[in-house]
């Protein structure tokens, strides 16, 4: 839909590849040498301790990160249409701090693993369900209200997290720490949360064309035909969705959801059956570049990988900012 | 307002609407039928709902009493999409939250026009362009809209509804921000399609001008803010009692060279 249209062969197979250089240095990658042919015959189902490394620890924790990635990116490109506010990210509405809230009281209860997931991915849906609600939840709402409630409930849930951080023993505040900062390490079971993006990219990418007319204001949109509150509210709930699983699955990782979709648009443009899709190959691909290297490059010491999808991201964002002068 | 042919049901057909916004009555209970070949003005003093009352037209807000009909039909018969490819709104303003090339923003205009899975077609593009050049815009297709005057602005607007191509043109205030060469301009544009042989396409259009208004409208409704209207032919409504009281000022009729004009006093 540019007047340069891209080719979208040539740039499917670009981020793809993106995306499987990005993987397979994540399993390639570590304190232990692991060369590509021992990876392939790990994944072809090889023996060893090496197969093991890969299938066990590297493979789960590549795809969590890939699909974390994916997810906040998707969610965040959603957030902006459908807030219509390019500073719009998945944890605007308050999404993240729900589920921060559900994650620490599991924690400071000293509750399993699979109990701070739970608690995690209910407080996220409770904040929700709770903006949801308080924005007059039929879809009339104005994205004003939307936002400014969703950004009340969101401060309401950083209060409650600092109240517990503080009140917390101090063998509790660094895993609450580290759930905060996002951590892929402990992510053993991605695979649910990719069939989670891979229903999400199917179930959006039919509306795509429709996120285009809303981009352009609700009247517009209204006036071509679309069914803008019902748009809106499967937006809404699906944005959530995905970021509460994303936000379960690693934590609340920032950057990746604001700033890749800004990447993408800036590279290839507002059309968001282009954005969308190419906004999860890429948000995965930068959150597994970004995993990988806070494992290895200080290796043994683990840094937080909000840290490093900064570090790559801030960069490339301003080489494409400035390329394109208005 | 008029016979149409009877073969022909009207574009557009209010049956004794009113509309109500919170306590207040915006216009009492009236009628209006507008045929193809037709245009209409909606005149009226600031606040008095000439916006609300084209959106009730559109099909966009349900009238409080009353009947609007498309086509010889309901809304409620009307997909959103078949609607969307009969009418077509022109919006007062046009928000740009995101950078994008002049003609992307002309081909959100063929959305109703394609299917689900439906990308523009090399066809769709070549209405967009003939559009723009409608508007006197070629040579902007590639301009971001956010780089674009106020009256390029309005101009690529008024072409993204040329590329949706309805037979109904629903404008409101088309002249915003537009010199006084573009504002006659765009009233030539749309009478040109309006009053064609085909005689298929029919425009209301809000004016703050009184004198555009006589020039190109058929018919004309009068709000005067109180919830008083007056719908009828141009010269059975564009008179000076009238419109003083409507727009509470006191205005003068002038006849220069067959044409009248309405000044203030």
């Amino acid at each position: 839909m540019r007047p340069h249209r891209q080719q979208p062969l040539v740039l499917a197979a670009g981020l793809l590849s993106a995306a499987a250089l990005a993987l397979f240095w994540a399993l390639v990658a570590g304190d232990m040498p692991i060369g590509l042919a021992e990876v392939f015959s790990a994944l072809a189902g090889g023996e060893g301790m090496a197969a093991d490394i890969v299938r066990e620890l590297r493979l789960p924790r590549a795809v969590a990160a890939f699909v974390c990635g994916g997810l906040l990116a998707t969610a965040g490109a959603l957030m902006q249409v459908l807030l219509r506010n390019p500073l719009a990210d998945p944890y605007i509405l308050g999404i993240s701090g729900g589920a921060a809230v559900g994650a620490l009281v599991a924690i400071t209860l000293g509750a399993a693993s699979i109990w701070v997931d739970t608690l995690a991915f209910a407080g996220a849906l409770t904040a929700m369900l709770l903006v949801f609600g308080l924005a007059h939840g039929d879809g009339s709402w104005t994205q004003t209200r939307l936002l400014l409630t969703g950004v009340i409930v969101a401060a309401g849930c950083g209060a409650a997290v600092t109240l517990m951080l503080a009140l917390a023993p101090d063998t509790r505040v660094t895993s609450m720490l580290f759930w905060l900062m996002g951590d892929a390490s402990g992510a053993a079971r991605p695979w649910p949360a990719l069939v989670v993006l891979v229903l999400g990219l199917a179930a959006v990418m039919p509306f795509a064309r429709d996120l285009n007319v809303l981009a352009r204001g609700e009247l517009n949109a209204r006036a071509l035909g679309v069914s803008v509150r019902k748009l809106r509210i499967a937006l809404y709930v699906l944005a959530s969705l995905l970021t509460a699983t994303a936000v379960t699955l690693v934590g609340s990782v920032g950057f990746v959801g604001l700033i890749i979709p800004h990447l993408v648009r800036l590279a290839l443009g507002n059309d968001q059956r282009v954005l969308i899709p190419a906004a999860a190959l890429a948000g995965g691909t930068l959150l597994t570049l970004a995993d990988t290297a806070a494992r290895t490059v200080i290796a043994p010491q683990q840094l937080p990988v909000g840290v490093l999808t900064a570090l790559i991201g801030v960069p490339v964002f301003l080489f494409l900012l400035a390329r394109h002068p208005r | 307002m008029s016979a149409s042919r009877i073969d022909v049901p009207p574009l557009l057909e209010a049956e004794r609407l009113a509309l109500q916004v919170g306590e207040r009555w915006l216009c009492c209970e009236f009628s209006l039928s507008l045929a193809p070949g037709e245009c209409l003005a909606l005149l009226g003093p600031n606040g008095a709902g000439k916006t609300t009352l084209l959106h009730t037209l559109a099909g966009l807000r349900e009238p409080s009493v009353g009947q609007v009909r498309l086509g010889g039909l309901p809304y409620a018969a009307w997909s959103p999409l078949e609607a969307a490819r009969f009418r077509g709104l022109l919006p007062q303003q046009q928000p740009d939250h995101f950078g994008a090339s002049v003609l992307e923003t002309v081909l959100i205009g063929r959305h109703p026009h394609l299917g689900r899975w439906g990308w523009e077609t090399a066809e769709d593009e070549a209405i967009a362009r003939q559009a723009l050049a409608d508007v006197g815009l070629q040579g902007f297709e590639t301009r971001d809209v956010l780089t674009l005057s106020g009256g390029e602005r309005q101009r690529v607007a008024i072409a993204t509804l040329l590329a949706q191509a309805p037979q109904l043109f629903l404008l409101d205030e088309p002249l915003n921000h537009l010199d006084l060469h573009y504002q006659i301009a765009t009233l030539d544009l749309f009478r040109r399609l309006v009053r064609n042989d085909a005689a298929r396409h029919g425009a209301v259009m809000v004016l703050h001008d009184i004198n555009l208004a006589a020039r190109y409208a058929d018919h004309i409704i009068l709000l005067d803010g109180r919830g008083g209207v007056k719908a009828g032919d141009r010269d059975a409504v564009l008179r000076a009692d009238l419109l003083s009281q409507a727009f509470g000022h006191p205005l003068r009729r002038f006849e220069s060279e067959g044409r009248v004009l309405f000044l203030p006093d």
